[in-house]
């Protein structure tokens, strides 16, 4: 485990999650006071706490093992409680084996899907305002709304479709394709893949060519 | 403390001080000399449950974080072991010191010496000295502990098992006038138990937890909440019983309780351990403390205090904060803290400032426009780090890493000859940023930032790398694999550092004059201390006089005149020339902050613009108006206060009654306000011992849920019950009922209420009822938090910065709350906490300029898109919005930022940035995390497995 500081967890980012496992981290830890104990009057943990549970859906969603970011609330008198989250954590990510294996993807589809992760995180901090604050700050009420199916249905419609479109737009990067071969790329339902190819060109994001039948980035 | 002569303002006092037989400013704290001394013995600490080297560090957040060397020192006792001074490579061990003796001349003196729990092996009943199992709320709260004998796991004693089943036993040593008991009440424990059993079952969901208490006095700020959440857990009782230790089972060493409830009568249940609250015994060296202190203590030994002014002791220049008050809980011993500082301060101020000297730096090389120059120094920390990482190699790394012109070794960063290199170095190698890959960052920084001060460099071109805490202590065992991790840490360090920037901490004049909001007991106490230490107030005050609600309390039940009192301090405020009090007065503007607030005030047909420095907000508190019992419809029925105001009057019907009734809790305690208001229950026994006085014949009832007759007014309670008052218990769900009668021409109030005990209804025919209506916050509170921009609490009192640590102070800075508007409160908590806040202004206004940090957010505008993303984010209001001509744009005030960053966690669009934890500082440090050649080795190790 390597250590960095930050003055409060709230400002752990979520850019800064993905960016370490698309640095090719295999598990990354929050530790943050004790949740109703802050130490400043923000309760910023509490942010911690939600953006911990975004991510850890996100990295579901794109197939790898959410129980990779762990989150621990603890005060500066309980380093041994700090030790043993360590112990049990190192223990748990070493069982797993490096970011992918255990998930059966290799190191260049973990990257690109991380990339794509990367690239919704203003989305993301938007969507966190704008649909899953919690409005009471105590555990009970973040486990109930983090755990809750309605949240899983909510996640699903704010980031699947923006999961998959992140992804064809980073595919389109490299080069035009046609919708079959994004299909395939991303092993994604062909009508999906066209119903979002016709959303981001009306979004002006990709341009349809008809005589190669490919799309390509609109700005390229 | 061995003497103390003179008077009040020039005191000599002769201090011994005991040998530490280690020199404080030679010990690092890196704690070598414990893993080497061979002498285990009782760990005080932890309650002698667990052991602790003869040289140790007394606890792990000791200040200073520095050994001392018991008396059971194999050395010490015969000369024969000095391992410890063979292995300390500071040389801090010196086994020749001797008591010091130390003269000091000071003004005053502040007697802080707290309580000694009660020691319940004083009596057999409770069973302390006999059976393993049961323990006192202190041992328990050490075996909570992370830090305690077991590293946070609950053991038993006999058999190192987990507790399943734990019972506690309230008021041990408390309530009770039996011999070696005390007859006052803690007031503590009920809450401290309620804690406790939190975090029993936060370590075991399971565990079964009950207990025995009598009163739940949950009369603390939120405390009635806390009190519902404990009573709620799965798996808990809390019994109404008297309760007793009958023994123990052979066989597992469980403990046998015996109590009795009402529907099952006597029954005896086992538990795998038992916990003894304990209550607060004055400390134990209170006589001696008196004698020689020559100040006088009550017959409960605590510091005999009035209570007009509950931190004066008896001997002028002597004050006394905290519990040896009297039994407290952490707020009031935190304000009473500040407050004798504050009484210190009125009598000191002619000297205020005297003693401190300006340190003088180089001035600040201009470094921005340069490439980074890192320097990299690595500490050995004696042999702390070099025995586990291999320093050299560590060096010689650093010196391949981007930016680093230069790295070397030393054996301790911290050494003052060390510091004096850094610095040198520094300037002879044009170094602009610095790491110091050492100790954490906790105790050092701010000696390493000075450093880089002295070489003339901004203060915030340094970063620790921590490799003593987070890898060698840590890793004793494994050297290689920490070499390696010191070189990441350091490599991590050396990123971040490349992209610090030079941070001004810019000084903000502080406005002297203090606005004082409310001319009740505490606003007039506050705005006396403050202008005594030499301030203008500015007292605002809305209704036409001072004195505010105690205008309508006669007496306390301390005995203090409070009308008389309140005279004299009404005529201080208009004799005082630094004190301009505003009648009528309404404030229709707050602009401003910390240090520079400009408040708009309309008094007596004029505006007034008040420019000032803090803020104390004591607007007091109402009085519930019952709409239940007949209030208001009925001429014998009365509140509490009113009977209060009768009584002084010589009212003859209610002082030649018949017969009385109160009920208590009537406004508070219920599903719509719930909380206690804290002094119904003292100003029912005051008033019932008043009307005893003057009609002994009185019968008298108080129908209560809880008696919180908390502190020494257990006394009182006692007293009144002795005196023939009858206290009969009411559940909420069964609460008297109260008609108005007419029988043989006689006018009455029948109240009718179910007797706890026989299970009867009661029939009691008053002349007079009288009712505890709450206390509520004052009408105009929202419109006061939201001109101040300060926040309230569930039950719409103010909300303090910190419920225990910072109970004066509000989030926002600069404004301070005292009085009844934070909670209900008797007449000297008032006042205490009066002088609590004028000491926390005086902390500020005393001070020409206050220091903003320079790790504070700011707004890069061509990025923001004015979402307010980070306006909502920030509770200390610090960021708004401007008109700039590209629209609306988020600012910061750098004055109020504290530097959390969660804003630059929430921002869209990355305009908003945390100065010294910027996303590319963070980043940087992120990315250096995993070096390429890692991740390679990694794959490859996968690939072979494969």
């Amino acid at each position: 485990m390597r250590l960095i500081r930050v003055m409060c967890s709230g400002r752990v980012d979520l850019e800064f999650i993905f960016r370490a496992f698309a640095n090719g981290e295999d598990g990354v830890f929050i530790g943050g006071c004790k949740l109703d104990e802050c130490n400043y009057v923000t309760h910023g943990n509490y942010d911690a706490l939600a953006n911990t549970y975004m991510a850890k859906r996100i990295l579901a969603h794109i197939g790898l093992n959410p129980d990779r970011l762990r989150i621990e609330f603890m005060s500066g008198a309980d380093g041994n409680l700090l030790a043993r989250y360590t112990d049990e954590f190192a223990k748990q990510i070493r069982e797993m084996g490096p970011l992918g294996t255990s998930e059966g993807m290799d190191s260049e589809e973990v990257r690109f899907k991380l990339a794509a992760a990367r690239n919704l995180v203003p989305f993301m901090r938007l969507a966190e305002r704008e649909k899953l604050r919690v409005p009471v700050k105590s555990k009970q009420a973040y486990t109930r709304f983090f755990d809750s199916p309605d949240t899983d249905r909510l996640f699903d419609s704010l980031f699947s479709d923006k999961l998959a479109v992140s992804q064809i737009l980073l595919l389109l990067a490299e080069k035009p394709l046609s919708t079959t071969e994004i299909s395939r790329q991303l092993d994604l339902n062909p009508s999906d893949v066209s119903r979002h190819m016709i959303t981001s060109s009306r979004h002006g994001m990709v341009m349809y060519d008809t005589a190669s039948n490919c799309y390509s980035l609109a700005r390229a | 403390m061995e003497t103390i002569e003179g008077q009040k303002g020039d005191f000599q006092v002769s201090v011994k001080t005991r040998p530490r037989y280690i020199i404080e400013d030679k010990c690092t704290g890196c704690t070598t000399c414990m893993e080497y001394c061979p002498v285990e013995y009782p760990d005080a600490f932890n309650q002698g449950i667990s052991t602790n080297k003869a040289v140790h560090v007394y606890f792990s957040q000791a200040i200073p974080l520095v050994a001392y060397i018991d008396d059971s020192c194999l050395y010490l006792s015969e000369k024969k072991c000095d391992i410890c001074h063979g292995v300390c490579k500071t040389g801090a061990i010196d086994f020749r010191q001797t008591p010091t003796r130390t003269r000091i001349n000071v003004g005053a003196v502040i007697l802080s010496s707290g309580i000694t729990p009660f020691d319940p092996s004083v009596k057999e009943e409770y069973g302390y000295s006999h059976y393993d199992n049961v323990v006192t709320s202190m041992d328990y709260e050490r075996l909570l502990s992370s830090t305690g004998p077991y590293e946070g796991k609950v053991l038993r004693a006999s058999d190192k098992q987990h507790p399943k089943n734990v019972a506690w036993i309230q008021c041990v040593g408390s309530r009770r006038v039996t011999e070696k008991d005390n007859s006052y009440c803690s007031g503590v424990c009920c809450t401290y138990t309620q804690k406790q059993l939190i975090l029993t079952k936060e370590h075991d969901m399971d565990a079964q937890c009950t207990v025995f208490h009598n009163d739940i006095r949950s009369f603390g700020k939120d405390f009635e909440r806390y009190f519902q959440r404990a009573e709620a857990l799965p798996d808990t009782r809390f019994i109404r019983s008297y309760a007793s230790i009958a023994g123990e089972n052979p066989e597992n060493k469980n403990i046998r309780v015996k109590y009795a409830t009402s529907d099952e009568g006597v029954k005896e249940e086992e538990f795998d351990m038992v916990v003894l609250s304990v209550g607060l015994n004055p400390p134990r060296a209170y006589k001696e403390i008196a004698e020689k202190f020559g100040i006088d203590v009550n017959a409960h030994g605590f510091c005999d205090i009035d209570s007009s002014n509950p931190v004066q002791t008896s001997r002028p220049g002597i004050f006394v904060s905290g519990a040896f008050q009297g039994p407290t809980d952490i707020p009031e011993s935190v304000f009473t803290a500040s407050g004798a500082g504050s009484r210190t301060g009125e009598m000191l101020n002619f000297r205020r400032g005297k003693l401190s000297r300006e340190r003088v730096y180089p001035e600040e090389r201009d470094v921005s426009a340069e490439e980074p120059r890192i320097g990299v120094f690595v500490c050995h920390c004696g042999a702390n780090i070099s025995s586990v990482v291999n320093v050299p190699s560590t060096v010689e790394y650093a010196k391949t890493l981007p930016h680093v012109v230069y790295a070397t070794e030393q054996i301790f960063s911290c050494a003052t000859n060390s510091a004096k290199e850094i610095t040198d170095l520094a300037v002879e190698k044009g170094l602009n940023r610095v790491v110091i890959a050492a100790c954490s960052p906790r105790t050092l920084e701010p000696l390493f930032r000075d450093t880089l001060r002295e070489a003339g460099l901004n203060q915030y071109y340094l970063d620790m790398a921590n490799i003593r805490e987070h890898c060698s202590w840590v890793h004793a065992r494994q050297k290689e694999e920490a070499t390696q991790k010191a070189q990441d840490i350091m490599r991590m360090s050396v990123a971040r550092a490349a992209h610090l920037e030079p941070l001004k901490e810019f000084d903000l004049p502080v406005n002297k004059t203090a606005l004082v909001v409310g001319g009740g007991i505490a606003g007039m106490t506050c705005a006396l201390s403050i202008a005594a230490q030499g301030h203008e107030v500015e007292l605002v005050e809305k209704s036409k006089d001072l004195g505010g609600m105690v205008r309508r309390i006669h007496s306390t039940l301390e005995g203090l005149d409070v009308q008389t009192y309140l005279d004299d301090l009404i005529a201080s405020v208009y004799k005082n020339p630094r004190i301009h009090v505003s009648h009528e007065a309404e404030i229709t503007d707050v602009a401003g902050y910390l240090g520079n607030f400009t408040t708009t005030v309309q008094t007596e047909g004029r505006t007034k613009t008040i420019k000032h420095g803090a803020s104390v907000l004591a607007i007091g508190a109402d009085m519930y108006k019952p709409a239940e019992y007949l209030y208001g419809e009925n001429d014998a029925v009365f509140t509490h206060l009113e009977i209060g105001e009768q009584i002084a009057k010589g009212n003859e019907a209610v002082v030649n009654a018949q017969s009385l009734v109160m009920i208590q809790c009537v406004g508070s305690r219920n599903e719509e306000f719930n909380y206690c208001s804290r002094v119904c229950c003292g100003h029912a026994v005051k008033n019932a011992l008043k009307l005893k006085e003057k009609n002994p014949d009185m019968r008298i009832y108080v129908l209560f849920r809880d008696m919180r007759t908390y502190g020494f007014k257990e006394d009182a309670y006692r007293k009144a019950s002795e005196l023939g008052v009858q206290f009969i218990r009411y559940t909420p769900e069964d609460p008297p009922e109260v008609e108005a009668v007419s029988e043989n021409g006689s006018d009455m109030i029948r109240v009718t209420v179910t007797d706890p005990i026989l299970g009867q209804r009661l029939e009691l025919d008053a002349d007079i009822l009288s009712l505890a209506a709450a206390v509520r916050p004052p009408a105009s509170i929202q419109e006061i938090a939201g001109l101040f921009k300060v926040t309230l609490s569930p039950d719409d009192f103010f909300k303090e910065a910190h419920v225990k640590l910072k109970p004066v102070e509000f989030a926002a800075d600069g404004v301070f709350l005292c009085g009844t508007a934070h909670y209900p409160k008797h007449v000297p908590e008032s006042i205490n906490q009066a002088y609590g806040a004028a000491g926390r202004a005086i902390t500020l206004l005393s001070h020409d300029t206050v220091v903003a940090s320079g790790s504070v957010a700011k707004v890069d505008e061509y990025a923001c898109v004015s979402c307010g993303a980070c306006i909502t984010a920030c509770t200390y209001d610090a960021i708004e919005f401007h008109d700039t001509t590209k629209g609306k744009k988020a600012i910061v005030n750098p004055i109020l930022c504290k530097g959390d960053g969660l804003c630059n966690a929430k921002c869209p669009t990355n305009a908003i940035v945390l100065k010294h934890f910027t996303n590319e500082a963070l980043c940087g440090q992120i990315d250096a995390a995993v070096t390429a050649e890692d991740i390679m080795e990694q794959m490859d190790a996968v690939l072979e497995e494969a």
